[in-house]
């Protein structure tokens, strides 16, 4: 069953056509990889997903299980990017974007803020409501700080932390949405081997122990080999293949696109 | 020692030091208001009201990181609510003696606390029409439209005769002069900023300070969170403006040009802003220096006669000091910190540390 | 509520609209200039016209200089200025966060403000009258001063000589690109500062021109004098839709008008005139939140 579709997705830019006639269909529970060159479009391709950017062209599909488990499908196309979070997609940022001067436990919590059921002067004045909805939240919050490993640094600012674990809280605040999928752009960015691996086990557990439907832009070509049911690749905006690791690798085309183009692939 | 666990502070505690400064303050407050003279008394009422008007600019600014300049206009706002509602019925035919008060508000007289509340509320239904139309923008055309506002409330003002007496303003409101009113006021707003600020819309507030997108994409609606910091933030300037207009005695449309609006922003860029306590700190380092600095205006000050001592000279350096603090110590006195009794002990190891190893360096003989 | 206009009036006041509409064109380009360059509204824009018209003042009442003397020393002096004014106020905090950049431009505004009134006294100081300028002539039954006429001539060539500039010549392209594209056009090796310096100098030469013309239009200057018309001439930019030089003559033109006619037909009103600009800037931003001609920005993520 799908979780998110597109379909026939145009992105232009002035004279700059980023993202040209992207078809994209995620199973549920399934890891998609999106690859390609260097100002291929993919960044492009969450934002318009993530409702950042409207379409020039095209619809963007989601299909998320509500709080009663029935699936309806949902067209987001450029619908805000708050609602659509609040649909259940989560992302993380190429460049990474924390609230810099806030705590590591301060990141996370923002991103339960969607969820309170009580109004600021409730919290305010520390109504009951509103104590046990903090409470709760923080509670949530300290567990996936704790499972990201991140529970030592909580009273950190997030701008204190290590590049690497920097990318752990990006992608710490964007489970604490609740998602049922979760965009990844380019999480390994920046990152040696050793901490590329401990990302991959990250991930491939995200996938088993959260059940979460996972997208993701990956330059480091023998994660995404590893770990993506289903690739698709673009080049110039263009998806020019699409398919199984082993089926990509195969493929002409690609290897066209990326030879000499980009230096990940080679090692 | 321990901390003393608040049914308020299920998660914020409450250190004893706070409770023992509370009452600290609360006794200074008490015996000022015994015994000052009616001068001093007067300067530490404003420095409590701009206080409180520096906050509520401080959560929009320092907070929310969104840059309004409305200051004056909500402020007007308030004080004009008060006094339209307290100036006596008796005396209101002579206030208004060019044209009579409208009889739709000629006979209301409220208490002082309704009028004033009033003028938060009203000043925060102005927060909520100027925001629809400027707070859903990316960029800083609040700016514009928020000092714009504040200009035309004045214009508007001068040319309501009838509800506002116009240019000739209002006189005779009933003034309040204990201490205790603005002090009151101003803690009860200080301990409502502690509480929103560490609450979860606090938080909301500051992510959208620190990354529009990122907050956006947490789920926070940008434009619902922009207008409840927007309208809290007048509500509790129009306070403020309702607590000066019964300081005064007496308002007028001219008190609020918008230049007054620059007090406050010297405020909160001198305290840091998104710091509660640095915008109480600078507000009494502000109010209090530029009364200091009256000196200036004065030919003759210290005795001689020199030229360079004349008025306009105050807001001269008044205005420097802007320039000089956002130039060069950019985070003001407390950047986004806050003097929690863990961060004065941090400060006090530091300086502690520079004092030994300055020490230790002009010891060795290396003073460089 | 038309109160008995005639042709004559109503023609009197079109042109009145003219002139001050291109008053208003030629200070909001420096602000649109501006803006689109470092996404600054440089507060500080409506005070260097005020300082401009000081200039003048000085060189003609106070200096007696010939007129084509003082021009020239009030254009240069003002330039100095608004470059000046980059340099030590605005570009040590280019790195900074933006808020930290608009409240030194406020910094900035307020302090020319207070220095004028604490040099020149916050009286208004009158001028002698230009009387080649003042002197109404008549057109027929229609009566008009020649500056009235003036102003809209120069406001157009000056226009025409500055979209030349910007589309034609290597500083311009430069501009242009630095608007568009900040990070890439520095990376494309373009001399980032000598294009800020050479907007701040545009900005503030037109400034001082506006100045001259209002000087011989109205001749008084005040310390204040910049603060509302500065407001007015930003809101014309956003009318016309920031960082767009036609936008700022357009918005300029639109809101002149509206101000004048406002008055002639709605004489009761004359009390709300400067609030006529922020009634626009708010129908604006409600319907049309990129003005008449800009273009819609789109914010790299
Ligand atoms: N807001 C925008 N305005 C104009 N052009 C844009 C914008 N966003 C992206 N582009 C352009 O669209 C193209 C695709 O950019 P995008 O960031 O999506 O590439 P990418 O595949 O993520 O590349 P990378 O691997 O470098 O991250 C680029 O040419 C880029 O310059
Ligand atoms: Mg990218």
């Amino acid at each position: 069953m799908s979780l998110l579709k597109t379909e026939n997705v145009v992105m232009q830019f002035g004279g700059v056509v980023a993202v040209n006639d992207l078809n994209i269909d995620i199973k549920k529970g399934e890891l998609a990889a999106l690859i390609g060159p260097n100002g291929a479009g993919k960044t492009t391709a969450f934002n318009v997903i993530t409702g950042v950017y409207a379409p020039t062209k095209g619809k963007v599909l989601f299909s998320p299980v509500d709080s009663v488990g029935v699936t309806n499908e949902i067209d987001i196309t450029a619908r805000k990017p708050n609602k659509i979070t609040n649909l259940g997609i989560a992302r993380t940022f190429q460049n990474i974007r924390l609230f810099k001067e806030l705590t590591v436990m301060e990141n996370v919590l923002v991103a339960t803020h969607q969820n309170v059921d009580f109004n600021f002067l409730s919290a305010t004045l520390r109504l009951p409501k509103a104590i046990r909805g903090e409470l709760k939240a923080k509670q949530d919050c300290e567990l996936l700080l704790d499972r990201m490993g991140l529970i030592d640094l909580k009273d950190e600012k997030a701008s204190s932390l290590p590049y690497g674990q920097q990318r752990h809280l990006e992608i710490a605040r964007a489970l604490a949405t609740d998602p049922q999928l979760l965009l990844l752009d380019e999480p390994a960015a920046g990152m040696n081997p050793q901490e590329t691996d401990e990302l991959t086990d990250l991930i491939l557990k995200l996938k088993t122990d959260f059940g979460l439907t996972i997208f993701m832009i990956e330059h480091h070509m023998d994660l995404v080999m590893e770990i993506s049911d289903h690739i698709y690749v673009l080049d110039f905006g263009c998806t020019i293949a699409k398919g199984t690791p082993d089926q990509i690798q195969n493929d002409p085309k690609v290897i066209e696109a990326y030879l000499g183009v980009d230096a990940d692939v080679e090692d | 020692m321990e901390n003393i666990q608040h049914r308020f502070g299920a998660y914020i505690k409450i250190h004893w030091k706070t409770i023992v400064f509370l009452g600290v303050v609360l006794i200074t407050i008490g015996l000022l208001d015994q015994f000052v003279d009616s001068y001093i008394r007067r300067l530490l009422n404003l420095c409590a009201i701009y206080t409180i008007i520096s906050l509520g600019m401080n959560l929009v600014n320092g907070f929310t990181g969104q840059f309004s300049l409305g200051q004056a206009g909500f402020m007007a706002v308030g004080a004009y609510t008060v006094a339209i509602f307290t100036v006596p019925i008796e005396a209101r035919a002579t206030i208004f003696y060019l044209a009579p008060m409208t009889p739709l508000l000629a006979n209301i007289q409220l208490p002082f606390i309704v009028a004033l509340l009033l003028g938060g509320l009203v000043s925060a239904g102005f927060a909520f029409l100027i925001g629809g139309p400027c707070l859903r923008l990316r960029g800083d055309y609040l700016a514009i439209a928020t000092l714009g506002f504040s200009e035309i409330i004045r214009i508007v003002f001068t040319n309501t005769q009838t509800i506002t007496n116009g240019a000739l303003g209002i006189k005779s409101i009933p003034t309040i002069t204990s201490l205790w009113w603005t002090y009151g006021i101003a803690i009860i707003i200080i301990v409502l900023m502690i509480l929103l600020i560490n609450s979860s819309y606090g938080r909301a507030f500051k992510s959208i300070r620190e990354d529009e997108i990122a907050a956006e994409a947490m789920g926070v609606g940008l434009f619902k969170t922009k207008m409840t910091s927007f309208m809290i933030g007048a509500f509790f300037t129009g306070i403020g403006g309702g607590l000066f207009a019964a300081l005064l005695g007496t308002v007028d449309p001219k008190q609020f040009y918008f230049t007054l609006t620059y007090n406050f922003l010297l405020i909160i860029v001198l305290g840091g802003l998104g710091s509660i306590s640095g915008t109480v700190i600078a507000s009494f380092v502000v109010t209090l220096g530029q009364e200091w600095l009256r000196f200036l205006d004065e030919p003759m000050a210290f005795g001689l006669d020199l030229p360079i001592f004349r008025p306009g000279l105050r807001m001269v350096v008044f205005s420097a000091l802007l320039m000089v603090v956002v130039l060069f110590y950019r985070k003001g006195l407390m950047g986004t910190n806050e003097l929690t009794w863990d961060f004065i002990g941090k400060k006090i190891k530091v300086i502690k540390s520079k004092f030994n190893r300055k020490k230790s360096a002009s010891q060795g003989g290396d003073n460089k | 509520m038309v109160v008995g206009m005639t042709l004559e009036t109503f023609l009197q006041q079109l042109i009145n609209g003219l002139s001050i509409g291109s008053l208003y064109a030629l200070i909001a380009i420096g602000y649109t200039m501006v803006y689109g360059i470092l996404r600054l509204i440089n507060f500080a824009h409506g005070d260097i016209f005020m300082m401009a018209a000081y200039f003048t003042y000085f060189g003609i009442a106070v200096f007696f200089l010939p007129w084509y003397v003082t021009f020239f020393i009030t254009i240069v002096l003002t330039i100095l200025l608004g470059v000046g004014i980059e340099r030590f106020a605005y570009r040590p905090l280019r790195d900074a966060p933006k808020t930290s950049l608009l409240i030194s431009a406020i910094g900035v505004s307020f302090l020319l403000e207070n220095l004028a009134t604490y040099l020149f006294s916050g009286k208004p100081q009158a001028f002698p009258n230009f009387p080649l300028m003042t002197n109404p002539i008549n057109f027929g039954s229609l009566t008009v001063q020649p500056v009235s006429i003036l102003i809209p001539i120069v406001t157009f060539f000056i226009m025409i000589g500055l979209l030349f500039l910007i589309n034609h010549t290597k500083v311009g392209m430069a501009m242009r690109a630095v608007s568009v594209d900040y990070d890439t056009a520095k990376l494309m090796g373009i001399k980032i500062n000598g294009v800020i310096s050479s907007t701040f100098a545009i900005g503030s030469g037109l400034a001082a021109v506006g100045a001259i013309l209002w000087c011989m239009k109205y001749p008084s200057v005040l310390p204040l004098m910049g603060v509302v018309i500065g407001l007015k001439c930003f809101i014309a930019a956003v009318i016309g839709g920031i960082g767009n030089v036609k936008g700022a003559v357009l918005g300029g033109l639109i809101l002149g008008f509206s101000e004048v006619l406002m008055v002639a037909f709605f004489p009761a009103l004359t009390g709300y005139r400067d609030a006529v600009a922020f009634i626009i800037l708010i129908i604006i931003l409600l319907f049309l939140p990129n003005g008449l001609l800009g273009k819609k920005q789109v914010e790299k993520v």
